[in-house]
């Protein structure tokens, strides 16, 4: 990387500054009915060993079989990525012995990946933004599961997940900062969920991150590196890189060497150590699969899935920003989820995309997020927020009241016009009504009155006071108006 | 009439189509037979009640008038194809106690077409070696044995359970798998017939996976006829095997009585190899004489990486079987030896599980794959096998139809005679037969004469990819011209 | 190439296969004798010689995504030498 360094990323040590390097293996599971190699089902939470053919127990004389779907989804992924798409790729098996991998060897792409070289643009929070590479993309089975708290001398193993089909995403060591970390990570989620190619459910495992860290002092050449591995959260990538290079530059400070090792994160005690089962040098003796030949598609195949991928995440934020005329920042808030740009974009439609903005934002994801509800389980549908949206605008209710409607309709339901008819919440914009309760006030408050002509701010207090005895449905602008008159205040 | 299971398989058929006899007769006579025959050790597994059910099902079919291609014939199935509800084993400790819930997909259709089980052959340990002595439920004894003496010789191997059968008549014909020569280097060994067909004819599906880059199944029988027609069933495309051609299955029973004339068949120059008997020689150009005769051109060609077959197989199939026999693990079928850890049980296990023979090849296998071998092992060998399969193709496309060639350097030998310490000795076997795997071509081995001991001799045919017809035709040719040859005599019963 | 005692001991490691030291000696002379056999294929020339990937050149089929099997739990664990609750239970694994 020759890009320049940036001071406000470094790291500071008890003696020097220190970089801090990342590269990233993502495995996101990819999103299909069956495995890669067999017909038994992806679903979770089965009882053990409900969701396992014979293929994925390693039945003697059992042979994979690829699934054209599973290749569909890493084509679709790797397009999303910007990638070069390979038209012939290799499996290979990774030969190893472990509970969880029935073969004794995993399925996975070695020397020739089904997607090569691509990009992902990631957004920071002060509106900085960088590009990260991506090395490769490419498929692999993934493992069963061994629960080791059963008993204590034997583990129970379930192989539900093994043959699952994975997809490998490494990226380049582009990443400075566990905060640029989090946003790639957060970004390569989004961008996974828009192609429907990854639900990205961390909690449930189907995204997990490997996580390369090493330091450096600032123009140093490339550290050693420790692999965290299978960290499953996007805080906890966070917490492990900043956990790893401190352990890291005390080492180093210390006059230490880093030793190139995989490592475990413990969010519990907040730490890194070395994993024991993985200490042992591998001889993975990568070799073409026997049993399948190579993956040959044609780039007819490659454009008829450009052809059905939907509008990704970079390409919508600058839509919103260029059509409904939103700042870089609601529009990328906007975006994160295409539910919720989708929910944004029926708001929206044929009204004030600002306005829109400001309601889907601050209003309703507010709610949900007090709630700790997601967008598809908004009880305020789209249509609704917009006829909110419509009633501000034509001046039937005013934006405080406005507030008071979406609580209604957020918990009540129902169609928001309606609600303002029968409840009585409409405006009252009739200057005679107005013009009576300010007379009203103005009556009862002499002294007020009298400190108004030198305090110009005492405006609110009246306002107020008028607000309160209409009941809040006073058009505001013609209380401002009416006031200003009758006080004497420019 | 002689004994029922004397038949060959068309007579059988034959026979029970015209009712001249029933399936549960003839099964009858292949399962006491088969009782009095355990001195040659070629069934390990024997299922007569399930014999008689099937031939009883097979004659209700037959008398319905309906009845498949095999109806009621009984067949040998060699153990390292998966059978429901039957032990399987491969010939292995480390499948021991394993009774798969699948059938594989050549035995199946086996059943589909009316064939009737009659049990599990004998083979070396997961199909590694030559001679069936590795495998860990005792040597197969050959039914033949040499002039004037009783000193037990091998059937050949890795079928060498289903080619002792076919030949002291114990089924009628027998599946059996070859991935250097395992189908007809035992049949040369014993008198019979057997054939490899082009990779991917015969689904692999279900069968205990050796080098799957090479293993193909096919049969073994005692005509030409019979062995068409049993490849005729066990053959077909399986969506379960990725390498297995969706292709028609031709009649290959029409093509037995096809004839030669018009066929040009290449004698390889490189076959000759330094030391080749002398009567190995005479019996290959006697097999030339036949097909000249009969209407075919004889023409000598040049295979030239025809030696370094033997030497990259020694690569490519052990470093495919470390991968493949890493599933013997003791964790979800099979032998477990515990351990103080996973990592000792499964080193107990697999020191326990496999034989001598298996362990060597897994560790050749694994260290030719290691890190900082792979390409001047691996990746070399590899190379090397697309120049083998360049050879042949040159050959077919300068118009040779089929190849002649010996199929074994030798007739059969003692059992214990070759168990020297250096393992390449056994390998050279499969030295003619070895490079019809490399190239993924079909190859059959007839006997052709008897050396002057009184053991078989056989030739084998090579053939274009996807043409095991013509090595049928021109097979039937060398089965007629050898006329009918002597048998093992019944020593056993 | 040939292999040495150690060798034989780390490759019967990665193949886990226990080998007691008496067996190390024969194994090593076995696997030296077929090194040697091989050691010819060293002299060809195979510049510009492709690797065979697949004897019988053609695609590879590929299945459609649908669940066809599966809901076999206790054929899965029937073989093996140690279940509980359909699960396959193995000696503790540290990690
Ligand atoms: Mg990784
Ligand atoms: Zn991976």
């Amino acid at each position: 990387m020759t890009a320049p360094v940036n001071p406000k990323k470094l790291i500071k040590g008890g003696l020097h500054d220190w970089e801090v390097v990342i590269g990233m293996e993502i495995h996101a599971q990819v999103t299909s009915r069956s495995k890669l190699f067999s017909g038994a089902a992806t679903a979770f939470g089965a009882e053990p060993n409900a969701h396992v053919s014979l293929v994925d127990a390693a039945m003697p004389g059992m042979l994979p079989v690829i699934n054209e779907e599973c290749v569909a989804q890493a084509v679709r992924t790797g397009l999303g990525l910007k990638a070069r798409i390979n038209l012939r790729s290799v499996f290979d098996r990774k030969n190893y012995f472990y509970p969880d991998l029935p073969q004794g060897y995993q399925i996975s792409q070695y020397k020739d990946p089904i997607v090569g070289e691509g990009e992902v643009l990631v957004d920071l929070p002060e509106g900085e933004s960088i590009t990260v590479g991506i090395e490769r993309l490419h498929l692999e089975q993934d493992a069963g599961k061994s629960l080791h708290d059963q008993s204590p001398t034997q583990s129970f193993v379930d192989l539900n997940r093994s043959g699952v089909a994975l997809m490998e995403i490494v990226s380049r060591p582009d990443l400075r900062s566990s905060e640029e970390a989090r946003a790639y990570v957060t970004k390569l989620r989004t961008i996974l969920r828009y192609l429907g190619t990854c639900d990205g459910d961390m909690e449930k495992g189907n995204l997990r991150a490997d996580v390369n860290v090493s330091v450096r002092r600032p123009g140093e050449p490339l550290g050693t590196r420790c692999e965290i591995k299978n960290v499953n959260s996007i805080r906890f990538i966070g917490q492990a890189i900043e956990t790893e290079a401190r352990r890291q530059i005390a080492i180093l400070e210390d006059g230490g060497r880093i030793g190139q090792e995989t490592r475990l994160f413990d969010p519990g005690k907040g730490e890194t150590r070395s994993m024991r089962s993985k200490e042992e040098a591998h001889d993975y003796r990568y070799f073409p699969d026997p049993d399948l030949l190579p993956l040959e598609f044609d780039q007819a195949f490659v454009d008829g899935l450009a052809a059905g991928l939907p509008e990704l995440p970079d390409a919508k934020k600058a839509r919103f920003v260029s059509d409904f005329g939103l700042s870089p920042y609601d529009a990328g808030v906007l975006v994160a989820e295409r539910a919720s740009a989708d929910y944004y974009e029926a708001v929206a439609k044929g009204r004030d995309g600002k306005l829109a903005a400001n309601w889907v934002i601050n209003e309703l994801f507010g709610r949900l997020n007090k709630e700790g509800k997601g967008i598809e389980e908004t009880p305020v549908s789209a249509a609704q927020l917009g006829a909110i949206v419509d009633l501000i605008v034509e001046g039937t209710i005013s934006g405080k009241i406005a507030k008071d409607l979406f609580e209604i309709v957020w918990s009540e339901g129902g169609d928001p016009r309606a609600v303002v008819e029968e409840r009585g919440m409409k405006q009252v914009t009739d200057t005679g009504a107005i013009e009576a309760a300010v007379d009203a006030i103005i009556a009862g408050n002499p002294d007020k009155v009298a400190q108004a002509k030198e305090k110009p701010t005492l405006l609110g207090w009246f306002v107020g006071q008028t607000m309160k005895a209409t009941g809040g449905k006073a058009n505001p602008a013609a209380v401002n108006a009416l006031l200003k008159a009758k006080l004497g205040i420019e | 009439m002689s004994a029922l299971n004397e038949l060959t398989l068309a007579e059988a058929r034959d026979g029970l189509k015209a009712r001249s006899f029933s399936a549960r007769e003839l099964t009858q006579a292949h399962v006491d037979a088969i009782a009095e025959a355990r001195a040659l050790n070629a069934y390990l597994v024997e299922t007569p009640e399930r014999a008689l059910a099937m031939a009883d099902a097979s004659d209700a079919r037959l008398a319905a008038g309906e009845g498949g291609p095999l109806e009621g014939l009984p067949l040998g199935i060699k153990d390292l194809f998966c059978t429901e509800g039957v032990a399987t084993t491969a010939a292995s400790r480390i499948l021991e106690g394993f009774t798969p819930h699948y059938e594989s997909r050549v035995s199946e259709n086996l059943w589909r077409d009316g064939a009737v089980m009659l049990g599990k052959l004998n083979l070396d340990e997961f199909a590694m070696g030559s001679s069936n002595e590795t495998s860990a439920y005792g040597d197969v004894i050959s039914p033949w044995r040499r002039n004037g003496s009783d000193a037990a010789i091998v059937p050949g191997g890795s079928s060498g359970g289903s080619a002792a059968a076919v030949a002291a008549r114990l089924c009628l014909g027998a599946t059996a798998t070859d991935t250097g020569g395992s189908i007809r280097q035992p049949a040369a060994f014993t008198g019979t017939v057997g054939i490899k067909p082009t990779y991917g004819r015969c689904s692999r599906w279900g069968i205990v996976a050796f080098a799957s880059s090479l293993d193909q199944a096919g049969p073994i029988a005692r005509t030409v006829r019979d062995s068409a027609i049993l490849l005729g069933s066990m053959a077909g495309h399986d969506p379960r095997d990725t390498t297995s051609v969706d292709i028609a299955v031709p009649d290959f029973e029409a093509a037995v009585s096809r004839g030669v004339k018009g066929l040009t068949i290449g004698i390889p120059r490189e076959y000759r190899v330094e030391g080749m008997p002398a009567e190995i020689q005479a019996l290959w150009d006697r097999g030339a004489e036949w097909l000249k005769a009969a209407g075919a051109t004889i023409r000598e060609i040049s295979l030239p990486h025809t030696k370094l077959a033997l030497p990259a197989y020694y690569i490519v199939a052990p470093a495919e079987a470390s991968s493949n026999l890493a599933r013997y693990d003791g964790v979800r079928y099979g032998l477990r030896v515990p351990g103080k850890d996973i990592v000792s049980m499964y080193e107990n296990t697999r020191a326990a599980g496999f034989g001598r023979e298996v362990k060597r090849r897994i560790m050749i296998g694994t260290y030719v794959l290691s890190a900082g071998y792979y390409d001047a092992y691996y990746v070399r060998a590899q190379k090397i096998r697309t120049l083998i399969k360049r050879d042949f193709e040159t050959a077919y496309a300068e118009g040779v139809d089929a190849i002649l060639t010996p199929a074994t350097p030798s007739a059969a030998f003692g059992i214990g005679e070759k168990a020297s310490a250096d393992p390449v000795e056994m390998y050279l076997n499969d030295v003619f037969t070895v490079t019809v795997n490399m190239a993924g071509l079909p190859g059959i081995a007839m006997p052709a004469g008897l050396d002057a001991q009184g053991l078989p001799l056989g030739l084998q045919l090579i053939g274009r990819p996807f043409d095991e017809e013509t090595l049928f035709a021109a097979g039937q040719v060398i089965e007629e011209a050898a006329g009918v040859l002597a048998r093992p005599k019944v020593w056993w019963a | 190439m040939s292999v040495d005692a150690q060798t034989v001991r780390r490759i019967a490691h990665l193949a886990r296969i226990a080998v007691s030291e008496e067996e190390v000696a024969p194994l090593q002379g076995e696997l030296n004798a077929i090194l040697a056999f091989v050691e010819q294929l060293g002299a060809v020339d195979v510049t510009g010689v492709e690797p065979m990937t697949s004897v019988t050149p053609m695609r590879m089929k590929r299945r459609e995504d649908a669940i066809t099997e599966g809901d076999r739990a206790a054929d899965i664990v029937a073989n093996a030498p140690e279940t509980e609750d359909g699960y396959f239970l193995v000696p503790k694994v540290v990690e």
